[in-house]
């Protein structure tokens, strides 16, 4: 922001006056908002991308399926008959810088949204921000932060299903058929907590037990020294990791156990996003079971939607990039990309959307929806979207690695994942 | 898990974590202890060890230990010539003054971390270990590969010792550290020391990294704990004592490693950060070290 200010030898005292102009330029919104916009102009999306930091592998693809939708969604017409553009502006997966970010779309860009956060605590440090700034801002992030009421009117979640549903959705088969003695392993922060607190409930009211739980900061770099505290009466061993050391994780917890015995696995397929499960010392996970938001590999009888949608976005039938198999995609979780776009098109399409003006009146819209049909715009599957928590609600499914691959072999119903309401934003102001 | 196999797995981690760090810590060491540098960049030339590891396993084609091999060789010396020339193109011309190459070893951090980023990309790469044993004690599996770098790192140290106590370089060295003017005085070309120190001390980190890059993966911010925990063992071991810093480099490592198996990682890096602090409160100059004047 502040380097059209910096002239071409200046000086400490020059910079920094430069930059507090540029700050209170920026604060005090001098650039006085998009009054009208005309009616051919592009509608500007602002997509907050982990380009780098600990979600890279994540925001490398989540980039891809942004500009694959936008193509698809430009070709049939637009928005309201009006092209759509996306400006990609990276955060670091960075909560102090995704508010920055959100700052930059809202009062620089003049963006009518900001959308695309994925990792929580990046959410949980942008999300205020936009609420703020009364810009539209739709979040991938699976946390249960949206639907629990700890965020804002401004903030929706139309594109995948929270952690809460998912994981009561999945209690009942994991205990039916795995165990009953669960440990958890999960990372120590937002997005990890949500998995601790929704799935220990979901393991009691199933009749099941959870009888540790081993926090992981995210950022750890060496796993070993955690798994002596998975105890060994352990039948079901629950486990999420993320960041750029999940290989690292799996590898480490295989090393672990060895030949020699160990609990049923049960994994969140966090843990291996962007991995490919053939790689070295990832054999013990023959037979072990996984959540998949969307399954990696083509699965028997995949729908017309499901195969168009991996042409767009250059997947193979592995899960990996047609231009190159050593670069697997998170397939699981970047259809989320896909699907808000499309679900902020019915939006704004529902609202009559012309310019920033009619922000407000694009989230009661919003607000109105009540579902997203299977299709060419939802490949993963149907969506039941509820107004009041701003959240949606899918089917997950649980897989199996059987010869090297993840096969399904079981889907949730849209019912297993209800629960009832704890807000209604709909009774906030703007 | 029983106590005993517990115990045991502590410290395996804890000797692996303590090997790595002897040797990262002792480039710290000698940079200091020869050149009174506090080097901030030191981690950053410890994660381009590691990812230039990463770049050497796509290269060299044949099984994973040639490659792993040639990392072995290679990397440290890209790593010492990248820190040769750091030397005098940028500490040389500041004259050594200790809050100046603070500040510029900051900014060396910043450009080799956004180099990183910018040529091999935000992601975590793995590279393959050189071999694949698996020891399965009747408790728990361990890699093999583990414990071969606790072996190669005591290889390691033991050949920067006898350089410094038995080789004309080292005596050299030995001698810039005691009185610089002195040496100068005695012909010795104090400017080619110091590069040559900087560049050992960045190819000494670049090692442990190749060392311990098949089990932790290449990455762009790794550089930031190995660098923290450094100048932990540097200041509890005594600024520029070599025997310190290893005496040290074992506490931590091995406490780090039973703190954390059995407590919590965090903890362990909060009490090691606590013995710093008592360390320069109560001995400012370090376990071994000597007060200077």
């Amino acid at each position: 922001m502040s380097n059209k200010l910096i002239t071409p030898n200046p000086s400490r005292r020059a910079v920094l006056g430069g930059i507090a102009a540029g700050g209170a330029l920026l604060t005090t919104g001098l650039g006085a908002r998009f009054a009208q916009a005309q009616s051919s102009a592009p509608i500007k999306l602002g997509f907050q991308l982990h380009r780098t930091g600990i979600g890279a592998s994540y925001g490398r693809w989540y980039e891809r399926t942004a500009t694959a939708a936008l193509k698809v969604l430009n070709d049939a017409g637009g928005i309201n008959g009006r092209p759509v553009e996306i400006l990609f502006e990276d955060d670091g997966t960075d909560p102090k810088r995704g508010a920055e970010v959100v700052e930059k779309f809202a009062t620089q860009h003049k963006c009518d949204i900001g959308f695309g956060t994925l990792f929580s605590h990046v959410v949980m440090g942008s999300a205020p921000r936009a609420g703020e700034l009364k810009l539209p801002y739709f979040v991938v992030s699976e946390g249960h932060h949206v639907a629990s009421g700890a965020l804002n009117r401004w903030t929706l979640q139309p594109g995948i299903t929270d952690v809460k549903s998912q994981v009561l959705s999945m209690a009942p088969w994991v205990l039916q058929n795995l165990g009953k003695k669960v440990t958890m392993v999960f990372p120590d922060y937002a997005f990890g907590h949500d998995h601790r607190d929704y799935f220990t409930q979901a393991v009691q009211a199933n009749g099941g037990e959870v009888i540790a739980q081993v926090a992981i900061p995210p950022t750890e770099t060496t796993f070993t020294r955690y798994f002596p505290k998975i105890p060994r009466e352990t039948e079901v061993l629950y486990h999420v990791m993320v960041g750029p050391a999940v290989l690292t994780f799996v590898k480490e917890l295989g090393e672990f156990y060895g030949t020699g015995a160990r609990p049923e696995i049960f994994g969140f397929i966090d843990s291996l996003e962007a991995v490919n499960i053939a790689s070295p010392g990832l054999e013990f996970l023959e037979g072990t079971h996984f959540w998949e938001g969307h399954p990696r590999y083509l699965q028997e009888g995949a729908s017309e939607a499901e195969l168009a949608y991996r042409a767009a976005v250059g997947v193979d039938d592995t899960g990996a990039s047609v231009s190159d198999p050593a670069d697997v995609a998170t397939y699981a979780h970047m259809f989320s990309v896909w699907e808000t776009l499309f679900a902020v098109k019915a939006g704004m399409e529902a609202a009559g959307y012309q310019g920033p003006d009619d922000r407000q009146k694009f989230v009661e819209a919003m607000e109105a929806i009540a579902a997203f049909d299977e299709g060419a715009e939802h490949p993963q599957g149907p969506k039941v979207f509820n107004g009041k928590t701003h959240q949606a609600f899918g089917l997950q499914s649980i897989s199996k690695v059987e010869g090297g691959k993840l096969k399904r072999v079981h889907q949730t119903t849209m019912e297993d994942g209800f629960y009832p309401d704890e807000v209604d934003y709909t009774t906030m102001s703007f | 898990m029983e106590f005993g196999p517990f115990l045991l797995l502590a410290l395996m981690e804890g000797l692996v974590t303590a090997a790595v760090l002897a040797l990262t810590a002792s480039g710290l060491s000698l940079v200091f202890g020869i050149m009174r540098v506090v080097n901030v960049a030191h981690g950053a030339f410890f994660m381009l060890g590691a990812v230039l590891a990463w770049f050497t396993a796509q290269w060299v084609p044949g099984p994973p230990a040639v490659a792993f091999a040639v990392a072995l060789i290679v990397c440290p010396l890209i790593v010492g010539a990248i820190a040769a020339l750091a030397d005098t193109a940028i500490l040389k011309r500041l004259n050594y003054e200790p809050e100046a190459t603070i500040v510029a070893t900051i900014g060396l951090l910043y450009i080799l971390e956004q180099a990183a980023l910018s040529l091999f990309g935000p992601d975590a790469r793995p590279v393959p270990a050189p071999f694949n044993i698996r020891l399965q004690l009747p408790w728990f599996g361990y890699s093999g590969y583990k414990l071969a770098v606790v072996a190669a790192a005591i290889i390691v140290l033991l050949g920067v010792w006898l350089i410094l106590k038995h080789t004309r370089a080292g005596l050299v060295m030995r001698a810039t550290q005691i009185d610089r003017d002195t040496a100068r005085a005695f012909g010795i070309n104090v400017d080619r020391v110091y590069a040559g120190v900087f560049a050992m001390g960045a190819g000494l980190a670049a090692i442990a990294a190749v060392l311990i890059v098949p089990i932790q993966q290449a990455h762009y911010l790794m550089g930031g704990d190995p660098l923290l925990l450094s100048f932990i063992v540097v200041i509890i071991g005594g600024l520029g004592s070599l025997r310190g810093t290893l005496v040290a480099a074992l506490l931590i490592g091995l406490s780090d490693g039973v703190i954390s198996t059995f407590f919590a990682p965090t903890l362990a890096k909060i009490i090691a950060t606590l013995v710093v602090a008592l360390v320069l409160v109560f001995r400012p100059q370090g376990l071994f070290g000597t007060r200077t004047t």
